[in-house]
This record gives C-alpha cells, sequence and structure tokens, in this order.
C-alpha cells in the first residue's frame, strides 16, 4: 500500500527513531516515510517493496528500494545491519506473520509495526450490522483487500508473548489519529508497536 | 517510444601506445580502441555515461550512419533526447573491447611483430583488462569520473569491475541481468560452444585467417547453443510453440520446427559476421570474471572496496543470470552500507530481456539516471 504523508503513525515512528540510525522500511510504498526520516532525522534508509509501480517511485523518490516478497524473508539483509526496521500497516498482508517478525529482529535491533485493529469498535458494530468493516484504516472492500491475516492488538500481544518478543512502547490511535489512552483495543483503529527480542 | 534516436552518428578510433598488462600475463604493446560517443560532454566533464557491451556487442550503440541506415545500434531505444540515457543531460561513450572484432584491436588485427592477424596468439583478455582499457580511453577523453558505468549481462560485470578497480572514477553503476561470477553451468555452456568452435576443422588452432577459412560450422554452433541460453523457456513456447514449417512430420534430420529454422538463421547470421576467435575470448572473460576471488570468495569484502551508488536490475525469465545472481550484489552492497536499488523487473524474454523496450524497465533506469546530480 502507498504511504500518505502526514499519516498518524509516521509521525510516531519518526518521533522514535533517532537521527543517523539505520532503518529498514519494510513494505516501504514509494518510500515517503524514509524520505521523511531521511530529511527530517538523518537517517540512513533502505526500502523494500514488491510493487513494480512503488519501486519505480521510490526510486524517483530517490530512495534505496530493494524489490522483493516478504513473505520470502530478508536473505539479502545480514543480521543486525539496522537500528530499526519499519513494517507500517503491512503485517496483515503478509501470510507469514510470525516468519516476519523474526527476521525484522534477525535484521534489526528494534522492530516497529504498526496495524489496523479489527476490534476497533466501529468494526465490531460493522460486522455486527453484518458486513465486513471499511475505514480509514481498513481502505478495501472484502474482495479486493490484500490483507490475509485479521487480529486485534490483544491477539497481537499474545503472539508477541508467545514467540518472547518485548513490547517496549505502544501507541494506540483512533480513526482520527489521536491517541487513545484507555480502552485501546475496543477505541483502537490503529496500534504502533516497538518490539525487541528478549536476549 | 518516447524520445528520440540520436540520429546520425559517426565511430571513431584512438590509438594507444602504451604497453597494457593483462591478467593473463601478456602485454599488448600497443593497441587501437573503436568508439562513439553520443550528446555533448560538459564544462565539468561530469556527465559522462559509459555503457559496456555484452558478448557480441561493440561501439555502435545508438544512432545510425549516414550511409547505412538500417544499422541501428544495438541499445538505441534507451539513448537519446528524452530517452532514459538522455543525451540532452549526458554525455555517452561506448566503445567496442580488446579482443573484438568490429574495429579494437583483436584476434583479427594485423600483428605488427607479425604482419600477420593475431589469431591465436592474441592474449586472453579479462573483463579487468577491458576497465583498464576503458579508462585510458576515458583519460584521452579527459573524464575523470563517470556520472554512471552501465551495461548489461557481460557489460553489467564491467560496470560492477569499474566499481571496484577503479572506485574514485564511478559515481554511479548500473549493473543489469548481471552476476558476481559465473556458474558452473553457466560455464558448461559456454565450453560446449568453445568445443564446437575448437573442434571445427577450419579452425586451425585459431589462425584460419592464414588459410582464408573460418570456423563457420562452430561458430553457428556456438551461437545457437548461446541464444537458447539468452530466451525463456515461455518466451520460446509462445513464439514457436511446436509450429512445423509445412504442416505435417518429414521424418528426417532437415528444418522441420519453427524454433530450429530460427535457431539456424540466428546461428547464420551470427557466423556470417562475427570472429570465432573473439567469441572463444569473450567466453574466457566471462567464466574467469569473479572479482571476490582477491578476496578469498568474499564479495562483502570485495565490494567494501567500491564507492558508487548502484542501480541492480534483473529478470524474472533471465535463467541464464537469475535474479538471485543479482541479489548477491545487492546483499554484498547492503552489507557495506552502499546506496543501492534493485528492481526486479517482470519480462517475458529472457537474459535478452535487457535490450528490450518496456516502459517500467526503461522506466527505473531514467527515473535512476534523473536523479543523479551532475
Amino acid at each position: 500500500m502507498t504511504h500518505t504523508l502526514g499519516r498518524p503513525d509516521f509521525e510516531l515512528i519518526a518521533g522514535w527513531i533517532e537521527p543517523g540510525h539505520r532503518v529498514l522500511d519494510l513494505g516501504c510504498g514509494d518510500g515517503t516515510l524514509l524520505k521523511h526520516l531521511i530529511d527530517q532525522r538523518g537517517v540512513k534508509g533502505v526500502g523494500v517493496e514488491i510493487d513494480d509501480a512503488n519501486v519505480l517511485a521510490a526510486i524517483k523518490n530517490g530512495i534505496n528500494v530493494i524489490q522483493g516478497n516478504l513473505e520470502r524473508g530478508l536473505d539479502e539483509f545480514a543480521d543486525q545491519a539496522f537500528d530499526h526496521v519499519v513494517l507500517s500497516r503491512t503485517l496483515q498482508t503478509v501470510r507469514h506473520t510470525e516468519g516476519i517478525l523474526r527476521e525484522m529482529l534477525r535484521v534489526g535491533r528494534e522492530a516497529v509495526v504498526s496495524f489496523p485493529n479489527f476490534a476497533y469498535w466501529k468494526n465490531l458494530r460493522s460486522v455486527l450490522d453484518g458486513r465486513m468493516p471499511v475505514s480509514e484504516d481498513l481502505p478495501y472492500q472484502w474482495y479486493d483487500s490484500p490483507n490475509v491475516r485479521f487480529f486485534t492488538l490483544l491477539d497481537f500481544e499474545a503472539l508477541c508473548d508467545k514467540m518472547g518478543l518485548i513490547i517496549r512502547e505502544r501507541s494506540v490511535l483512533d480513526e482520527e489519529g489521536n491517541p487513545v489512552t484507555s480502552e485501546a483495543n475496543f477505541l483502537g483503529s490503529l496500534a504502533v508497536y516497538r518490539l525487541t527480542q528478549n536476549r | 517510444m518516447p524520445g528520440q534516436s540520436v540520429g546520425v552518428v559517426e565511430s571513431q578510433r584512438a590509438n594507444f601506445d602504451q604497453p597494457l598488462h593483462l591478467r593473463s600475463g601478456g602485454i599488448l604493446p600497443a593497441y587501437d580502441l573503436v568508439f562513439e560517443t553520443y550528446g555533448t560532454l560538459n564544462a565539468a566533464k561530469s556527465n559522462a555515461i559509459l555503457v559496456c557491451h555484452a558478448l557480441s556487442g561493440h561501439h555502435h550503440v545508438a544512432g545510425i550512419y549516414a550511409d547505412q541506415p538500417d544499422n541501428i545500434g544495438w541499445w538505441d531505444n534507451i539513448i537519446g533526447p528524452g530517452r532514459p540515457l538522455d543525451t540532452d543531460k549526458f554525455f555517452i561513450v561506448g566503445l567496442n573491447n580488446l579482443g573484438g572484432c568490429h574495429g579494437s584491436t583483436g584476434p583479427s588485427s594485423i600483428n605488427p611483430a607479425t604482419g600477420k592477424p593475431w589469431g591465436a596468439n592474441f592474449p586472453i583478455v579479462a573483463v579487468n583488462d577491458w576497465v583498464h582499457a576503458q579508462a585510458r580511453l576515458a583519460d584521452r577523453l579527459g573524464i575523470d569520473s563517470w556520472a554512471a558505468v552501465m551495461g548489461g549481462s557481460l557489460g553489467g560485470m564491467q560496470a560492477l569491475r569499474w566499481s571496484i578497480t577503479y572506485p574514485e572514477r564511478v559515481r554511479n553503476a548500473i549493473v543489469i541481468a548481471a552476476a558476481p561470477k559465473l556458474s558452473a553451468q553457466n560455464i558448461a555452456f559456454n565450453d560446449v560452444a568453445r568445443q564446437a568452435i575448437l573442434t571445427d576443422p577450419e579452425f586451425h588452432g585459431g589462425n584460419y585467417y592464414e588459410f582464408n577459412t573460418r570456423p563457420v560450422r562452430g561458430l553457428r554452433l556456438a551461437r545457437m547453443l548461446g541464444h537458447i541460453t539468452y530466451l525463456s523457456d515461455d518466451q520460446m513456447g509462445e513464439k514457436f510453440g511446436r509450429e512445423l514449417r509445412n504442416s505435417a512430420f518429414s521424418f528426417g534430420f532437415d528444418v522441420e520446427f519453427e524454433v530450429e529454422s530460427y535457431l539456424r538463421y540466428q546461428g547464420d547470421k551470427f557466423a556470417g559476421y562475427f570472429d570465432a576467435n573473439t567469441y572463444l575470448l569473450m567466453t574466457k572473460a566471462l567464466d574467469y570474471f569473479d572479482p571476490s576471488r582477491e578476496d578469498n570468495g568474499n564479495l562483502n569484502a570485495t565490494m567494501a572496496r567500491s564507492k558508487a551508488n548502484f542501480l541492480i536490475a534483473s529478470f524474472t525469465t533471465d535463467w541464464r543470470f537469475t535474479p538471485a545472481r543479482s541479489k548477491e550484489i545487492v546483499s554484498a552492497l547492503l552489507a557495506n552500507g552502499r546506496n543501492v536499488s534493485y528492481a526486479e523487473i517482470d519480462l517475458n524474454f529472457g537474459h535478452d530481456s535487457f535490450l528490450m523496450e518496456d516502459a517500467h524497465y526503461h522506466g527505473v533506469v531514467d527515473a535512476y539516471l534523473r536523479n543523479i546530480k551532475l
């Protein structure tokens, strides 16, 4: 999916990344986030992207982009080559969920993961009303959605626990991009996590 | 097609009288390189791109000759005003490599020491020798550093080698449909091609010029074999399938299937103009190519010497140098924190895809080159 400037999770992610850090953006789209991080935070960045048009757009944006399929792992990247590995609104499109999370923490010190929360109350209401949810953070019809995994904040945290991943930080946003402080699994439309490996 | 051809071009010749010490231990006391240029070298001499040719290529990369309007350069579709190698911005240089048969000094040239064609006495040349010779041409043209060195297949290997041998002289390397070294299968194909030439009775140990003959049959077979490896199975299937030239089987060994007709035609055409000794040299240059050999096979260590930014591209249907081979280069560059972008282009023409005109493929090269600051 293509990043759009001003997406609220971008601001959060940018805030977590220190100047000069090495950043890998998985599913980097046209490279907007990386360009923002390079221009504003002076990071050294590389993106991975599967889609031809996005690869071309990222090259136009002057971003280092490697065309590849996240399902096949990150073989071309060495262990701990990055400070941060970002997976923004893409985890739900990846079939090998555990595989990509492990690969992220193999090639990077820290994983930054954002994803839409399927338990967001509007999504639940939509399902109760008999229709699959379509929202700001889930902008697809069921028949054209790239999403293959449907999960909630609690589901994700249970998986992190099972995999021994440490949640360093979590931010949850509503559909307008405002922070959600209570009842996150119910009131949050989008979640952003910082994860590290349990060592 | 966006952009235009460069139109009428002329080739030039440069003579070099300082000996070139070759990787094989041989020495070329003096040599000629034929080359062409398109566009204008800017005052800072910062806008030059070197285009390196592959196995059977040469210096006529783009445009036509005034007296040969049908003789179109082999990569004309990517070079010209408004094209990815935009001659309004860049000064493009193409040359025929040493050992070639299109005007640069090679086995069919006269060896001044004997007054006869070099033939079998022409020394084996390596990719790095070409790079050194190309560097002398750059010196001659006043080009300290290339905005980019670029090539497909064996041409891409020269671009890669440039970035290692002369890191200060290459700002960008565009390596297309290449590999960091040949596989056993690659070498095996090359050896069958060489055997076809070497065992041709007309080869005469490489000195066939003196016998006024040429090992046409061997060269033809070599090209037919090579040609199969340049195409994809799908493409051959689509283009020829099992089509017969006549509707029924003839139960004989004459041309029957369309694919046979095509390959024989390609073989005949190539054998009609190409020099067999050059073919042998080019395939050996491919086989020997392995810059990581200097680092005990550690390509990461080798690429640590490069300083260029890289665009690496491969083609999904290329089974000669598969995308995985390009990704070996990508991986070594990433390990060194080099600026690199990699595009895996979905084109159906196998290894030959790099010569094809395709909006996405050319778009990628165009986008990369437009971001180069001169």
